[in-house]
């Protein structure tokens, strides 16, 4: 309908937008997300959870096309648990990444979405892997989205090596409400999984709870 | 899929190749003036909540083509299972194909596992299936319904991804309603206060954008099934007319009248005889 009074997202396709962020430490690894989904201009959900589990100690967050995201991690989720199976092991971060990448590089035409991939294993501890465009690495954290334009300055001067649990949940809680308050396809709330050997605990944060800096 | 080869042979499902010829047509027409038709879709305000008993889903029953209404009364509320509904918004035909496709896998599925189906379900198939199709489908879905797990509700675009939310409303009033929703829901609400809820939710899109309109339907699933309550409310019924239109016979006085008479002469005659063998 042409000049519909509403905000006319209807046409236009679903992203994430976002702002996403993963830190390893001594232990495991702490990922976080924004929770904005938009469609065109209107915000169609503020409250998206973007870190999907992929296994009980392994997470992927989610950016770009929310389909095309939702969908590779559904099934990586599929292929991870049938792997664990076969293997009667719980599944390697590693494999996971690779799980991801190998969809994202081979349907790089077609597809629009970056998961960004980290967890806990009994080999190599807690780890982040990048699959951006279809590649494979690993870092000692990562930032991803549109949002993450903002705060690379931030996130390389503010890493330090060796940086403990609450530091690091600092860190990332910090780096993404700086880039939410900067990047119009972030915003909402932050969430939190802290992945360790125990397993991963899953945390909100709203309002108030949300760093705030100079201006707010 | 290497894009540089030759398009992959059709093997079963959606043929694409339609979309050449109606290219080339449409090239043809407008050269001409015309113009190719545009696939109906239904304008449009859809919402549902989940409240202490079960969910609300809600949507108005106009249908437009372009900026005729071609329908005043359709529904758009459309079944599942007996404990799941669903709202279509975007193209009708979609959202009622999708709908009553998945209505038959979701009671196969069903009979399959012995279970009643579960939310969840459905909106994994449909997100899957409009996740094949690339949004060529242009289906918008609230999906609904209360299930052994609890109340749910998931709202699915068109490419295929859905979020589960406690409220929502999708479609081109969905803006209005949306407005009334975030000012007005609370956890765990009453049944009835949650029906006038979605009802004005529905009603702000019905006044306030141009492809929703008539009256509000509403459907109500609890413990004790589904109820679908259709024309819940009319906030815009047609006005009632203060005069006549038709004016009766003798109105106008006649003065006079005249006849004549035309005489006709038959100048030729041919006769074509029927062969009734």
């Amino acid at each position: 309908m042409a000049g519909c009074g509403a905000p006319c997202g209807a046409g236009a396709e679903v992203r994430t937008g976002t702002t996403i962020m993963a830190v390893e430490f001594a232990g495991g690894v702490v990922v976080g997300s924004d929770s904005r989904v938009s469609a065109g201009e209107a915000v169609v959900n503020r409250v998206f959870d973007k870190l999907a589990p992929l296994h009980k100690r392994i997470y992927c967050a989610l950016s770009g096309s929310a389909a095309d995201a939702q969908a590779i991690a559904d099934m990586v989720h599929y292929h991870l648990e049938l792997h664990s199976m076969d293997m009667d092991d719980p599944p390697l971060v590693l494999a996971a990444a690779t799980l991801v990448r190998g969809i994202s590089y081979k349907y790089k035409e077609e597809l629009s979405a970056h998961l960004m991939v980290a967890g806990w294993d009994h080999r190599k501890g807690g780890q982040v892997y990048g699959t951006l465009g279809g590649m494979l690495t690993r870092q000692p954290f990562a930032i991803g989205g549109s949002g993450s334009t903002y705060i690379y300055g931030y996130v390389d001067a503010a890493y330090k090596p060796g940086m403990k649990l609450e530091e690091c949940q600092q860190f990332t809680k910090n780096a993404i409400a700086l880039a939410m308050s900067r990047d119009g396809s972030s915003g909402g709330v932050i969430y939190l999984v802290t992945i360790t050997k125990a397993g991963a605990e899953e945390q909100v944060f709203l309002g108030d709870d949300i760093p705030k800096f100079y201006d707010e | 899929m290497d894009v540089a080869t030759s398009p992959p042979a059709p093997q079963g499902g959606f043929s694409f190749l339609n979309c050449l010829r109606n290219t080339a047509l449409e090239q043809g027409l407008v050269s001409q003036g015309f113009q190719a038709p545009k696939a109906r879709k239904t304008g449009t305000t859809i919402a549902g909540l989940v409240c202490a008993d079960g969910v609300v889903l809600g949507a108005d029953t106009r249908a437009t083509d372009d900026m005729v209404v071609a329908e005043k009364n359709c529904l758009k509320i459309h079944y599942l299972a007996p404990n799941i509904y669903c709202c279509g918004a975007g193209v009708a035909a979609d959202a009622e194909a999708t709908t009553q496709l998945l209505s038959s896998k979701l009671e196969l599925h069903s009979l399959a596992t012995g279970r009643p189906p579960r939310v969840v379900t459905a909106n994994r198939f449909l997100r899957q299936m409009l996740f094949r199709y690339q949004g060529h489908i242009g289906a918008s879905l609230i999906v609904a319904g209360l299930d052994s797990t609890g109340a749910h509700l998931y709202s699915v675009h068109p490419h295929g991804s859905s979020s589960r939310l406690p409220y929502n409303s999708m479609g081109s009033g969905a803006g209005a309603a949306i407005s009334v929703l975030e000012d007005r829901f609370k956890p765990k609400m009453e049944l009835l206060e949650a029906q006038e809820l979605v009802a004005d939710a529905i009603q702000a899109g019905i006044l306030g954008d141009l492809g929703s309109g008539s009256s509000v339907d509403l459907c109500v699933i609890t413990q004790d099934g589904a109820r679908l309550l259709r024309g819940y409310r009319t906030p815009a019924a047609p006005g009632k007319r203060l005069g006549r239109y038709r004016y009766r016979a003798g109105t106008t006085a006649v003065l006079s009248e005249k006849v004549e008479l035309r005489s006709l002469e038959v100048l030729e005659e041919h006769v074509q005889s029927m062969d009734v063998e």
